[in-house]
């Protein structure tokens, strides 16, 4: 069981970061582990990298401060030698987890593969506006951790995760970005049961995977669809018949966000549309908690696609 | 912890846990027979003690509930007959186990409504989710908006009538009792079914596993309309009636070897 939410103003940026901490607390008996945001803010020309070095639950560890260190300057090295102009770079929440945006031109997959051949790196998200933020503990205190309060945005997705499938760690934690796509990450409530065979066939495509979480395969799934020329909308019809399992999942782009649930409605999802506002969330709950009201909703049955456009 | 509000004001404890032995909070205003109780800053377990103790101990028979907030498992395990109002929209689980109240929201509602009820009404204004009037064994649940999947599943009893339409596998397992879905289904109508009896207005996707056309009767038309009378629901629309074809489920008990020995 976890918990899904996402929002879309199409009337302008909003207090994003703050909107869906409300939700996702609103939701922590869905998921207590961990806590993950994919928020989108205005496209900058730089690009943003998120990335962490370790584990929290490593940190502390024997020579793990010298070797965050290390590494942060081999990060920076490597951007340097890529030719990605380092503008900012800082360190949020406890030292594991940074935020940098850079002036670069070129492709994503060699700098994203060139910064994950790191001992430790993962790069969380790449791109234009997305912002992917995820942690260990419930929504309040990923919010407080990486100050989400000045986090601004047109729309995000965001997930509060009880492990079943792999372990409580970050690596298994949502949102996943949809590697080597800017602006792609996607959220999921559910399991996927042919997981493996879609792993393999996926890493002989060259897709890397950094987890064993099954949610991953829907991140790197579209990535690959996106890669051959498909819209994001048909590619989202296609994967209710390639994956088995239960699901409902949110994915989100630099200007859109969709929503699909599989064939058997096993994962529950409620929907508030309005002209200026679209929420959807695991339950009715986390829009009341957004919303302070009496909201008109409706579930959405199986096999339902949507997208929104900001 | 008495209120659910937090710093932010955003937490809501839905497995109780913070409160393993609470007090009804008191707070009800009570009038006569009615009384009316305000939700907002009330924890799922409070709401609940305090409506029990307003219809088993004050013995008041017309309960409001106000600003239910979609918490969860709101007017479970009510075993008496009474009236009881939410003024907006419960979450999951609302009136579940119940046996004997008159139930009206004014609202919506989430998954698994009035499950395994015994007795007595549930009325919605609006759509509820999935697993609505999951294990029903008797009473009547009406929906006014659309239900989610699996509606009515292992239904044992009762009567579920859905305005709107419904989703996949309705009356899933169904074991007895009735369903009058007014508008379309989706795939898998019935499957499995023991017994019972569906009819649905609108257009079916598709039948399930050993669910089968039936004739309507003149019993089956003077049910509707007096459901329908009852309820206030306007003319009944043209209805399809399914039920199991009982070619499934093999209701002989015993073991092919065990039967040869009988044989």
């Amino acid at each position: 069981m976890c918990g899904i939410a996402g929002i879309i103003h199409r009337d302008g940026s909003a207090d994003i970061g703050a909107e869906l901490t409300a939700m996702l607390q609103s939701m922590k008996h869905r998921g207590p582990d961990s806590t993950g945001y994919a928020m989108y803010g205005q496209p900058d020309d730089l690009v943003v990298v998120r990335f962490m070095l370790a584990e929290p639950n490593a940190m502390g560890g024997f020579g793990m401060d010298e070797r965050l260190e290390r590494n942060r300057a081999e990060v920076e090295a490597r951007l340097a030698k890529i030719g990605a102009d380092l503008a900012t770079i800082e360190s949020e929440s406890g030292g594991y987890a940074f935020r940098a945006t850079v002036r670069y031109g070129g492709d994503l997959k060699p700098l994203a593969d060139y910064l994950e051949d790191i001992d430790g790196c993962e790069v969380l998200s790449l791109g234009n506006s997305l912002e992917i933020v995820k942690d260990l503990g419930d929504a309040e205190t990923v919010y407080e951790q990486y100050q989400l309060g000045s986090l601004k945005g047109t729309h995000g997705i965001g997930h509060v995760r009880m492990a079943t499938e792999s372990d409580v760690d970050l690596a298994s934690a949502h949102p996943y970005w949809a590697y080597p796509f800017a602006d792609v990450s996607v959220v999921h409530n559910g399991q996927l049961t042919n997981y493996h065979v879609w792993r393999r066939r996926l890493e002989r495509m060259g897709h890397r995977f950094q987890s064993e979480c099954d949610s991953e395969i829907i991140a790197v799934y579209l990535a690959q669809q996106l890669e051959n020329g498909m819209p994001l909308e048909t590619a989202m019809k296609h994967s209710l018949d390639d994956f088995d399992g239960v699901f409902t999942y949110l994915v989100a782009t630099g200007n859109e966000l969709g929503v699909a649930k599989d064939e058997m409605a096993a994962k529950p999802l409620v929907l508030m549309e309005t002209d200026d506002l679209v929420v959807m969330a695991s339950e009715e709950i986390a829009i009341r908690a957004l919303m302070g009201r009496e909201v008109e909703s409706r579930d959405p049955f199986e096999r339902e696609v949507l997208t929104w456009q900001v | 912890m008495a209120s659910v509000n937090t710093k932010s004001g955003v937490v809501y404890d839905a497995r109780g846990l913070v409160e393993p032995d609470p007090e009804p909070p008191m707070t009800a205003e009570i009038d006569g027979d009615s009384a009316v109780i305000d939700a907002t800053d009330l924890t799922t377990r409070k709401i609940n003690l305090e409506l029990k103790r307003i219809v088993y101990d004050e013995g008041v028979n017309n309960v409001t509930i106000v600003n239910p907030g979609s918490k969860h498992s709101l007017g479970v395990g009510i075993l008496k007959r009474c009236n009881i109002t939410f003024e907006g929209s419960p979450g999951w689980y609302a009136c579940g186990l119940i046996d004997g109240p008159e139930v009206q929201i004014n609202g919506r509602v989430g998954w698994s409504l009035a499950e395994n009820m015994m007795s007595g009404s549930v009325v919605v204004e609006g759509p509820a989710g999935s697993l609505t009037g999951a294990a029903l064994r008797g009473g009547d649940l009406v929906i006014k908006g659309n239900v989610g999947a699996r509606t009515g599943i292992d239904q044992k009893g009762g009567t579920i009538i859905a305005l709107g339409s419904a989703g996949i596998n309705t009356g899933f397992m169904m074991q007895r009792g009735r369903q009058i879905i007014c508008g379309d289904v989706n795939d898998g109508l019935g499957d499995s079914m023991y017994d019972g009896v569906i009819y649905v207005g609108g257009k079916i996707a598709s039948l399930g596993v050993d669910c089968v056309p039936g004739e309507m009767t003149e019993e089956d038309h003077e049910f509707i309309n007096r459901k329908f009378e009852i309820y206030d629901l306007g003319t009944p629309p043209e209805l399809q009636k399914f039920e199991c074809g009982k070619v499934l489920h093999n209701y002989d008990a015993l073991e092919p070897s065990e039967r040869k020995l009988v044989l």
